[in-house]
């Protein structure tokens, strides 16, 4: 089996497997979904307008909340060591990881978004588009916080400094997010939006690797 | 230049003179530059007396980029070099960096009130200049909160290169989403399009802002290298 393949199906055992740590995220995803009508009121206009957007805000903090642990973990039992001694590109294994958690957080959080862009009276038609978006959406935003979670990874309580580190760097992908659930342009933001996710998964690795060597010095 | 001033011994005795002059000619271009903005140069035909904050915002905003500009260059030598006063360098430029960046966005945004009718727009380059402002915060955050400041000087090093995106993005945002933000008038193709009688002050208050910039980056600098100095002494005591 080859190192990318074990990485992806370790990472996928640990964040499924032992009470399923990955429905953490999607709880996190609709409880700060159902938080929004509360706050801005149920008024069906308004709520079409703001809450696709919404959706796509909840969705990154969602995700931004599981980085944390990501190589942190790794770190501490040793595992980055074994990472390193492997023969395989440690960015290999980083992307691995980062494929892991697609699948396991960033999937489910985009399917999750199709009843929540419902409920906050999305237009039905544009829901498919929401879901395709938040699927590209979620690869841009692993891959960047690949490099926030590599950079933290030694710092203890570090949840805060990831968000600070990485959030400016979901703007590109939230603005072409939101111009999707807007309806206007999708093809076109969908296919920027691909762009992004696409360099984020292919310099993401880079740092990031280049990162973890330094923390397991 | 910067070869010879790589030595650290040859930096402290180059600094130790150098940031005085560099803090002086600051100091004595903002004296020329403020008043010659805000008092002797002539109102806008449009904006009117409100394009004195011109003076102070487009230095600063410059300057905010451009040191994160030398905060990637300072970086980049950093990681490869391994050189520990580039490392001393980028972190020392980040403060400064970010309050030419924090003064940028304040008094963009005192100009916006009475010019644009709003505190604040969320346009293409308002956006990416405050996402500058967080991505320094982010880089100071970093490295005060890794102990091993080896290991800190390198991560932070490697946030740094990838945070360099943004600069593009902040100076061709303008050109890119036309919303409300001028697009830029003095470095442009075909020349530039501002009137001479505020070049003068514009250019005066840029230069203050430079050599203030280098005068308390030195500053910085040197007191960064007489704390490892403290610490390695203290470090001795404690052996003996």
């Amino acid at each position: 089996m080859s190192a990318f393949a074990a990485t992806f199906r370790r990472d996928l055992a640990l964040m499924w497997g032992g009470g399923g740590g990955a429905l953490a995220p999607l709880g996190f995803f609709l409880g700060a979904t159902m938080l929004v009508p509360l706050a801005m009121g149920p008024e069906r206009n308004l709520l079409a307008a703001a809450g696709p957007p919404l959706v796509w805000i909840a969705a990154a903090l969602a995700v931004l909340a599981t980085l944390e642990r990501l190589f942190q973990a790794d770190l501490e039992d040793g595992s980055l060591d074994h990472m390193l001694l492997s023969p395989a590109p440690l960015e290999m294994i980083v992307l691995a990881k980062g494929a892991a958690l697609w699948v396991a957080v960033g999937m489910p959080l985009a399917l999750a978004s199709a009843p929540a862009a419902i409920a906050l009276q999305a237009p039905p038609e544009l829901v498919p588009a929401i879901v395709l978006s938040l699927l590209l959406g979620m690869a841009a935003f692993i891959g960047i916080g690949l490099v926030g979670a590599a950079v933290t990874a030694g710092v203890k309580r570090g949840g805060v400094l990831i968000a600070l580190i990485v959030l400016p760097f979901f703007a590109p992908p939230i603005i072409f997010g939101s111009a999707v659930a807007g309806g206007e342009h999708v093809g076109a933001a969908l296919s920027v939006l691909a762009g992004f996710a696409l360099a984020a998964l292919a310099l993401g690795p880079v740092a990031a690797a280049a990162a973890l060597r330094l923390q397991a010095e | 230049m910067l070869t010879y001033l790589a030595n650290p011994a040859r930096f402290m005795a180059f600094s130790a003179w150098a940031a005085p002059i560099f803090l002086v000619a600051a100091l004595v271009l903002l004296a020329i530059g403020v008043p010659w903005g805000l008092f002797y140069s002539p109102a806008d035909y449009q904006q009117g007396e409100t394009v004195r904050i011109m003076y102070l915002h487009v230095p600063s905003a410059w300057w905010s980029m451009g040191i994160y500009a030398f905060m990637g260059a300072a970086s980049f030598v950093g990681l490869v070099w391994r050189h520990a006063l580039a490392d001393v360098a980028a972190r020392a430029a980040a403060p400064i960096g970010a309050t030419f960046a924090a003064v940028c966005l304040i008094t963009g945004s005192l100009w916006g009130a009475p010019t644009w009718g709003t505190w604040w727009e969320w346009d293409g380059r308002l956006t990416s200049m405050l996402a500058l402002f967080i991505i320094y915060l982010g880089y100071i955050a970093l490295w005060s909160a890794i102990e091993d400041e080896e290991k800190a000087a390198r991560l932070a090093a490697i946030l740094c290169l990838v945070g360099l995106v943004n600069l593009p993005i902040i100076k061709f945002s303008v050109d890119w989403w036309s919303t409300l933000h001028q697009p830029a008038s003095i470095m442009r193709a075909g020349g530039s399009s501002i009137h001479p009688s505020m070049m003068g002050p514009l250019f005066t208050m840029a230069g203050g802002f430079l050599c203030l910039f280098a005068a308390l980056l030195m500053m910085n600098m040197r007191a960064a290298v007489f704390r490892r100095r403290v610490e390695a002494a203290r470090l001795r005591g404690t052996e003996a």
